[in-house]
């Protein structure tokens, strides 16, 4: 999927992705003064959720149709880790990034072997298979989820219960891993996987491992999947199914697609649109599936370089 | 009586749950090999197109007091022409580009449909009446088999082998089979293949509908029924490979036979099987057990 020619073009024309940094730092910083910090925490846990999903189809032309059993089981593992083991926040949440990157090892193995829409349907089988898996297994507690998770001390001292510690935390988790997958985009890594996105063939014929690359950043991806979901269940307290539901997975693909795949702030701007749209919306129930899915159509039909895209190609700069 | 420990009632029993739920695997991968083929879409709406049949079939009944047989006949034709017009005014517009956003507008499509049919109706199941000619069933000594179950074996074992029939050996499926291969030779032969194209997704559609009227009577009718299917099914097209019709067909049948044996077997896993089925074959043979790697 290359809907962005203007992401590959001058890839040294930095300077307007370095100023919109800036601007997100700022605006999260002065955010919490005028925004509910829940809400806030929970646009960056889906925003990091967004990003790791964006670097395989933005940069590696690899639609996951799963995604949701890295944001899910990295939930789950650092739930369980906290509340049952007891562990410390900080190594709860390395804990279920850890098990999302395991499994991300695992399903990418498979997930590899085929290309485009058959990568697509085994994701999603896949990330069926762990639906199943976190209904029935016993320490997830089924349809419940465990809940109740302690948000415990930060390395001991800092108390997560306060509202603002937490926000700090969850900014510089968000923060660490969008940095993170900037760099890997950018890195001469990124670059092979965007020539294997651009023409496989060719990438293979150049001596590089097209296989290999995909795999890596099948991984990367799902631990970083992990880590938001890991987060998200220590704000919330919370590790349930709906994190690990394919409809969860659809959600994250509709992020990125709103927001501009293929662009590095195209997932944050999607998140927070779509969340915020779930927030007015929830009191509608299913018509918030119905404007999803009409988003869905748009966006595909008219507007496939989403709103970043659209941003990048107005100021002729890379997003 | 026992085999490796298990009743047969309960072996036979379980069997037949699994013949069923091929017969619809076998159904609906079958109309999801039709379009790909042609269309190289992979229709996600297909779930949603399912559950659109037994809800038009229950709502024939219930308002217009239409009956099964008819709606046999009826649901196919109004959900394909649903389906026929979603192929000229919006998934024609995406030939050119990667085929993945043929999935995402398709899956788009599936949240729509969905929501608005819960918004109507609820999340709760409706019963559909089995037909009284089929009500009842035969005792074969060995296991009670009701009627509609075996009607619904039999109908979409024949209604699948007519499919496989009309694509492989008559002149319409020759076309049809050329397009495939190579679109803008078979428009140059003066054969409209845009039409042929809107037809197909049609006829792919009213598969997934006729489906739909055959499960109404089984399954609750609820907008959420097509839902978890779909992925099971697209499970099963991994697992068969989407190269032939036949193979979509036999591995339809198959995977629910095996899902029903897990049942007996070891419970825990017979909601997984086909996904572990699925992973297996990935390792040994990607391409699926009948398809092509391209």
């Amino acid at each position: 999927m290359s809907a962005n020619g203007t992401a590959n073009a001058a890839g040294n024309n930095l300077i307007a992705q370095r100023v919109a940094f800036v601007v997100m730092v700022v605006f999260l910083l002065l955010a919490p003064l005028v925004v509910y910090p829940v809400f806030l925490m929970k646009v960056m846990c889906f925003a990091l959720f967004a990003c790791a999903f964006n670097l395989l189809i933005g940069f590696g032309g690899l639609l996951s149709f799963g995604h949701a059993m890295f944001l899910g089981s990295g939930g789950y593992a650092a739930a369980h880790a906290a509340k049952v083991w007891g562990l410390p926040t900080e190594l709860a949440i390395l804990f279920g990034t850890g098990v999302a990157l395991v499994l991300g090892y695992f399903v990418g193995l498979l997930a590899i072997k085929r290309q485009g829409i058959y990568f697509a349907m085994i994701t999603l089988a896949l990330a069926q298979m762990v639906y199943f898996f976190a209904l029935q297994a016993p320490f997830t507690g089924g349809e419940d989820g465990i809940q109740g998770v302690p948000r415990g001390l930060l390395l001991g001292f800092i108390d997560l219960n306060q509202p603002l510690a937490m926000y700090g935390l969850v900014m510089a988790i968000f923060l660490g891993g969008f940095v993170f997958i900037w760099r890997v985009v950018h890195s001469p890594f990124g670059q092979v996987l965007k020539a294997i996105r651009e023409n496989e063939s060719r990438a293979i014929s150049l001596g590089y491992d097209a296989d290999r690359f995909k795999h890596i950043a099948f991984i990367i991806s799902g631990g970083v999947a992990g880590l938001a979901g890991a987060t998200k269940a220590i704000v919330f307290q919370l590790a349930s199914l709906t994190d690990v539901h394919w409809s969860m997975s659809g959600e994250v693909v509709l992020m990125t697609l709103l927001g501009g795949l293929g662009t590095i702030f195209g997932p944050v701007i999607g998140a927070a649109i779509i969340i915020t749209m779930q927030n007015y919306l929830a009191q509608l129930g299913a018509w918030v599936t119905v404007v999803q899915g009409v988003i869905f159509v748009i966006c595909v039909l008219a507007f496939r370089r989403g709103v970043i895209g659209e941003l990048a190609r107005w100021l002729k700069k890379p997003l | 009586m026992e085999i490796f420990g298990v009743p047969t009632q309960a072996l036979f029993g379980q069997l037949l749950i699994g013949l069923i739920n091929g017969s619809f695997y076998a159904l609906l991968s079958l109309g999801l090999a039709v379009i790909f083929g042609l269309l190289n879409i992979i229709n996600f709406t297909h779930g949603a197109q399912y559950m659109m049949g037994a809800f038009v079939a229950f709502l024939l009944l219930n308002k217009l007091g239409i009956g099964y047989w008819w709606s046999l006949l009826v649901v196919p034709l109004l959900v394909g022409a649903t389906g026929m017009v979603i192929e000229r005014t919006m998934l024609s517009r995406l030939y050119k580009l990667d085929h993945l956003y043929g999935l995402l507008l398709t899956f788009g499509l599936a949240l729509i449909i969905q929501g608005l049919f819960r918004n109507e109706f609820g999340s709760s199941g409706q019963p559909y009446r089995i037909p009284p000619e089929l009500a009842g069933g035969q005792n074969l000594g060995f296991m009670f088999l009701p009627n509609y179950r075996a009607w619904v074996i039999v109908a979409s074992f024949f209604v699948c082998l007519a499919t496989w029939y009309v694509i492989e050996r008559t002149k319409l499926g020759a076309y049809l089979r050329a397009a495939t291969e190579n679109p803008q030779l078979v428009q140059a032969f003066g054969i409209n293949v845009p039409r042929m194209i809107t037809l197909t997704y049609g006829f792919g559609v009213g598969l997934a509908a006729l489906a739909g009227v055959m499960a109404a009577p089984i399954y609750q009718v609820s907008p959420q029924m097509g839902g978890d299917l779909i992925i099971v099914v697209f499970a099963v097209v991994v697992i068969g490979g989407m190269g032939s019709i036949l193979g979509a067909i036999l591995t339809g049948f198959g995977l629910g036979v095996m899902e029903g044996l897990t049942k007996v077997f070891y419970p825990e896993a017979s909601s997984t099987v086909i996904f572990i089925i699925m992973a297996i074959v990935l390792l040994l043979k990607p391409a699926g057990l009948f398809g092509t790697q391209k």
